[in-house]
């Protein structure tokens, strides 16, 4: 069974309908892409996956997302272990005003994991499976502020692998950097998707490519095509995706 | 096309200008300040016109203004007590002369009144003789005061600027109150304040909101004379029966309307530096499971520290600032504060209440100036060590 079945997926803000009955199927270590032009709903569908939607004044959802079994939108679920289980990492590096080190404790101390010795190796754990952990063990306790771009996202996606998710959600995480630091956070993935699910929105149609192994194609709030990453971009079924991964609107 | 280059010329000296032109105010202002307050140290602390004089073979030179207090008021009672000979200390001015000498003795008008002086300084070897100058002969031995010290105006213990022969200018207490009442409206607005400006950013729902902004603004613009007035007829008599104290006058009833002062500066800068906090960042705290409290304590008023502490320090500054309302309700009385339910006196309430009776360019006035020079440096450090905290982020 999929991991994460999504189900006539429908949402509003207020009377705006930004996803019109999407059903996507998504299977553990997998990684898929989710592109389409601005505001065609891929980065709301991303949100709804962690409920970060919640947050927005006047958001309603219809249908079902089940997660390990689960519908998260069940009344009687517990949004702080979803979101434990389902990580994010944002467009912009959003270091918090803390050191390394408790940058990437922060999960794990919210979470009510307060031993020393364990938080230690989850941080070197997390940094190192990051790659992060060679650039940056000997300043721990330096501000997170004070590193790169590139490093400051890295460093956003320890934080994310330290509570120990099942998947990792990602919402362009290489618009804002350049493109050897970009390079490295793809090649990150790489590792990750040996032990995560990840899936990730993204501009860019080479690294959708390059990186996953099923592609989300979005428009005005459809799921308008969902298939394996190398059919969808060699042979689209649908006229749109042809038009768009050619690169002929966008 | 040559008027309105002329009109830009014009405003773009003018913005140019402003800036000097406000900071050469600040330094102008500061300047007189200092320097009104500064003439204290050059004068003596003896009433005007007045003399004091010494049998020829006393030893002792100068005493200080408090020394001489305790002369009139008999804690010091020998000369061996100021380095002088054992000799008992006879004191001698006008308000004790009718023990000496009847109306008879000194003649008409005074007439005699110098004459006897002389002879009764000269008889006696540990008299203390203080008279205005003009009844003094040239050839009597003069007592000098010694001038007033800035240590012992900061570390004085007793506020007496109109008594008489000597004024006592001593500021401690008064400092000690200006900080006491400060001190305490912090503990009061502080918690209250990043409180209000938590639930206003981060709990509170739009309509709520929108209810609690004006009522919050519309605090900052009550004048502090209506505060002092709410005081004195509502906070002191409340003060006065839970506590059961003599006078409800208290540096606690000043803390209480401080502090109510102090909120609506407290309450809006800190709301707009939590406000001003990335929603990605609250966004990447929820990601990692945090939930909402933790999120605030954790990420959300760490970012928004600087912000904070500054809100609070402008809303320190505007509490020991504060005049009319302390004045009313804290009963202004110049004694060191053991306590928050004893009356307290403050530098403002003391500046705004004696300015008036001070005699310009005297002793007392130019004690006055120092005062509000004291309490600028005051909040200029405050300032100062506020600029550090946040500057060190």
């Amino acid at each position: 069974m999929s991991l994460i079945q999504t189900k006539n997926l429908h949402l509003h803000y207020g009377n705006f309908h930004a996803l019109k009955d999407v059903n996507i199927e998504i299977g553990r270590n997998e990684v898929v892409a989710l592109i389409g032009p601005s505001g065609c709903g891929k980065s709301t569908y991303l949100r709804t996956l962690n409920r970060m939607n919640d947050l927005i004044d006047g958001t309603s959802i219809k249908g079902e997302i089940i997660i390990d079994g689960q519908n998260i939108y069940d009344k009687k679920l517990d949004v702080n272990e979803l979101r434990k289980k389902v990580g994010m990492v944002f467009q912009k590096p959003t270091p918090f005003p803390k050191s390394i080190f408790e940058n990437v404790a922060y999960g794990l101390r919210v979470n009510g994991i307060h031993k020393k010795a364990e938080v230690e190796e989850t941080v070197e754990q997390s940094l190192k499976q990051a790659a992060l952990w060679d650039e940056v063990k000997n300043d721990l306790k330096k501000s997170a502020l004070a590193l790169s771009g590139g490093q400051q996202q890295r460093l956003c996606i320890a934080r994310t692998i330290a509570v120990k998710p099942e998947i990792i959600l990602m919402d362009e995480p290489t618009s804002a950097l350049d493109p050897l630091s970009t390079l490295q956070i793809e090649q990150l993935i790489e590792e990750l998707r040996k032990t995560f699910t990840v899936v990730i929105v993204t501009h860019n149609m080479q690294q959708a490519y390059r990186i996953s192994h099923k592609t989300a194609f979005f428009y005005l709030g459809e799921l308008i095509e969902y298939a394996d990453t190398k059919q969808l971009f060699e042979n689209p079924q649908h006229e749109r995706t042809k038009n768009y991964v050619q690169g002929k609107f966008g | 096309m040559r008027i309105k280059y002329l009109g830009e010329k014009i405003i773009e000296g003018f913005i140019y200008g402003s800036g000097w032109i406000t900071t050469l105010v600040v330094v102008v202002i500061v300047v007189f300040l200092f320097r009104e307050g500064s003439g204290l140290f050059n004068k003596k602390p003896l009433e005007e016109g007045y003399g004091i004089v010494i049998n020829a073979e006393n030893k002792v030179r100068e005493i200080t203004a408090q020394e001489i207090r305790q002369i009139f008021e008999k804690d010091i009672t020998n000369w061996k007590e100021l380095g002088g000979a054992d000799e008992k200390i006879v004191v001698f001015s006008l308000s004790n002369i009718d023990k000496y000498f009847t109306e008879k003795d000194l003649g008409e008008s005074f007439s005699l009144l110098p004459e006897k002086i002389k002879e009764f300084v000269q008889e006696n070897k540990g008299v203390i003789a203080v008279f205005p100058e003009k009844y003094l002969a040239t050839s009597l031995v003069h007592l000098e005061i010694a001038p007033i010290s800035f240590w012992s105006f900061i570390s004085g213990k007793d506020w007496y600027p109109t008594a008489t022969p000597s004024p006592q200018l001593g500021v401690l207490a008064i400092i000690l109150g200006t900080l006491w009442v400060s001190l305490g409206a912090m503990l009061f607005a502080l918690p209250i304040g990043i409180g209000v400006a938590i639930y206003m950013a981060e709990i509170a729902e739009k309509r709520v909101r929108e209810l609690l902004k004006p009522f919050i603004e519309l605090l900052a613009g009550i004048p502090s004379v209506v505060f002092g007035f709410f005081g004195l007829v509502y906070i002191v008599p409340l003060l006065q029966n839970l506590f059961n104290l003599p006078v409800g006058e208290t540096a606690l009833a000043g803390s209480i309307l401080l502090g109510i002062m102090a909120l609506p500066t407290i309450i809006t800068l800190s709301e707009d530096a939590i406000r001003s906090v990335p929603k990605e960042l609250k966004e990447a705290s929820f990601a990692l499971g945090a939930n909402h409290w933790q999120s605030i304590a954790r990420v959300i008023v760490p970012y928004a520290k600087s912000g904070v502490i500054s809100a609070c320090i402008l809303g320190i500054g505007r509490a020991i600032g504060e005049t009319m309302a302390v004045l009313m309700v804290t009963g202004n009385a110049a004694v060191i504060p053991t306590s928050f339910l004893e009356p307290v006196r403050t530098i403002t309430a003391t500046i705004a209440s004696e300015l008036g009776e001070a005699q310009q360019g005297g002793i007392h006035y130019e004690a006055l100036f120092l005062l509000g020079s004291i309490l600028f440096i005051i909040t200029f450090l405050i300032n100062w060590i506020a600029e550090l905290v946040t500057r060190k982020k």
